[in-house]
């Protein structure tokens, strides 16, 4: 509505987050490098043994890799805008402390929705070399160089989840309430996209699932890790596209009501 | 030059000049920020109810006002994170109303909020070097004129300590050090010294008439009296959402009260009014308070041998009228004494 941005004042909030992160990355980064191992280890070599027909054994971890990875991305991009966004809106008073500089509240949003892409593209391409490294390793989970298009789609991922939870957390006055976020949301999306088997297992699996996010992302990273690129894939970026620019909509004048008051 | 952050001086010396804005007849100093029926409502709560007033170049201008006055939101008003519901609000020539010059408003002031909002997971030097970047200033301008505040503040010794290892009155001057990142023409503090210590306030105190020195505008709220009548050209006092006086310090206490105050206690607080009323028209305000009666008068002398036959064993203070009496006067004394 007014003023639009201001490209220095939005690269600061970004660069207040790389600050603070900067301290403690080697830290932070090493649990994006095991969080996969683990899954594919775990459920692709392990449980992909007990799995019968096309899926069996090694076609498992091919299978899983491009979802969980997705999943990577919607993770670091959601926590950033869940319980460190709420940190920083009411506890630390650090949004009250940004709008006493030029900053308005759109530059606000604008900065963390990038700072939290910038997580999920972290979490999204550390995941991307563990896969790389399975195909080193003989596994075929990456082969198609359509897969040089997945960091911005890890990028588009991670800015809508990252929207999603600004908009759940200009929403709520209780920090508690993320629990059901968390339970309610992420946690079924993370089931129930088609990672782990095909929705359409379910009745109206397939159609419930078209209309959550994970679901789409899930197919985009599938399709470019493995080839199979279509319509399907076309349609699933316009939605994540769509979802994510409806919501910018929204946002910073749902957060400008909260803080400029 | 060591005493104001990054030339704010040689900018205020530079300002007249600048500036074109009319002055009037008795050449004072142009007004930066002048409030016409400005107006607040949170629901019910009228919070700001009309209220005028203008603050002048280079001056102290003080907001005093017991708690839930209206003076916090008059300032949230001023540094633009409430929006106006009514009246007008020009800050440096820009009109506040509407929201369209927020950008250009807050540029152009600093801001010190009322409750700390430092970054706690950066270093005092790193709150200041990020909060530089957000108004321009990048890389080695950015540090340089964090380094400048540093010093002006007195943290330069603290410059790489995190901000939860400071004491409460240098995470204050770490804040005014953040509000001045812009080399404000009016820096906006909300009470700058609500909870200090003493020695802390005295130190802050210093710092701001260091400010004022070197040319910068202040507009503090404040509702420690002594504050107001240390650091402030001229004040006025506010009470549910109204300004209800207003004037320099002394002018007002002229004002609106004698000069000096005969202040009687006494254990038995029944033998007092008896005592008073015989005083006649000598005494030309008095105050029954629980434990004490407060006598207003131009001439103490006189009345004092009189009270000392009438009351020899009552306990007698003879002072000057205050800035707090004529607080008390004219907010009453609800809260302390309800």
């Amino acid at each position: 509505m007014r003023a639009g941005f201001d490209p220095a004042i939005v690269w600061a909030v970004w660069m207040r987050n790389f600050t603070v992160y900067r301290r403690t990355w080697v830290m932070n980064i090493l649990p994006n490098f095991f969080e996969p191992l683990l899954y594919l280890v775990g459920l692709g070599l392990g449980l992909g043994a007990y799995l019968e027909g096309p899926l069996h054994g090694p076609a498992y971890v091919a299978f899983i890799g491009p979802g969980l990875m997705a999943a990577a991305a919607m993770n670091g991009a959601s926590f950033e805008t869940t319980y460190n966004m709420f940190v920083r809106m009411t506890f630390s008073r650090l949004y009250e402390a940004y709008l006493g500089t030029p900053a308005l509240v759109q530059d606000v949003v604008l900065g963390e929705l990038l700072w939290a892409t910038t997580r999920a593209l972290a979490y999204g391409c550390a995941f991307l070399l563990v896969l790389l490294g399975f195909d080193l390793a003989g596994y075929r989970v990456v082969t198609s160089w359509w897969a040089l298009a997945l960091p911005p789609v890890l990028a588009l991922i991670g800015a809508c989840f990252a929207l999603i939870g600004q908009c759940f957390t200009s929403l709520i006055r209780v920090i508690d309430l993320y629990a059901y976020y968390y339970t309610l949301f992420l946690t079924p999306l993370f089931l129930f996209s088609g990672i782990f088997f095909h929705v359409s297992r379910f009745p109206f699996g397939e159609q419930i699932a078209w209309c959550t996010p994970l679901y789409h992302s899930v197919r985009l990273c599938r399709g470019l890790s493995q080839g199979a690129v279509g319509l399907e894939q076309l349609v699933s970026a316009l939605w994540l596209l769509g979802v994510s620019a409806v919501l910018f909509a929204i946002v910073p004048r749902r957060l400008r009501e909260r803080l400029v008051r | 030059m060591a005493e104001c952050p990054g030339g704010s001086s040689a900018r205020a010396a530079a300002r007249p000049a600048r500036r074109t804005a009319p002055r009037t007849a008795d050449d004072a100093p142009p007004v930066v920020l002048r409030a016409r029926g400005l107006r607040k409502r949170y629901g019910d709560l009228e919070a700001v109810a009309g209220i005028d007033f203008s603050v002048r170049r280079g001056e102290c201008f003080g907001m005093l006002g017991p708690n839930g006055a209206g003076k916090s939101t008059t300032m949230r008003m001023i540094y633009r994170a409430s929006p106006i519901d009514e009246g007008s609000l020009e800050i440096l020539g820009l009109e506040a109303a509407g929201g369209h010059n927020d950008r250009a408003i807050k540029r152009r002031i600093g801001v010190v909020p009322q409750e700390d909002s430092l970054d706690q997971e950066l270093t005092v030097r790193e709150n200041l070097e990020v909060f530089a970047r957000f108004y321009g200033l990048r890389g080695e301008t950015g540090r340089a004129r964090a380094e400048a505040l540093l010093a002006f503040v007195k943290l330069r010794d603290k410059a790489e300590v995190r901000v939860g290892a400071l004491s409460g009155g240098m995470r204050r001057r770490l804040m005014v050090a953040r509000g001045l990142l812009s080399e404000p023409e009016l820096l906006v503090l909300d009470e700058p010294t609500t909870g200090l210590d003493p020695q802390a306030r005295q130190g802050l105190w210093e710092r701001l008439r260091a400010l004022r020195r070197g040319g910068t505008t202040l507009l503090l709220t404040t509702h420690y009296m002594d504050e107001a009548e240390q650091l402030c050209d001229r004040l006025v006092i506010m009470d549910r959402g109204r300004i209800v006086a207003e004037g320099a310090p002394r002018a007002l206490i002229a004002a609106h009260l004698p000069p000096h105050v005969i202040e009687l206690h006494m254990d038995t607080a029944g033998a007092l009014p008896e005592a008073v009323a015989a005083l006649g028209d000598a005494i030309e305000r008095s105050e029954l308070l629980s434990d004490r009666i407060l006598l207003y008068l131009h001439d103490p002398d006189a009345v004092l041998s009189q009270l000392a036959h009438a009351l020899p064993e009552a306990e007698v203070l003879v002072r000057r009228s205050t800035l707090e009496d004529v607080f008390l006067k004219l907010t009453g004394r609800r809260l302390e004494e309800g």
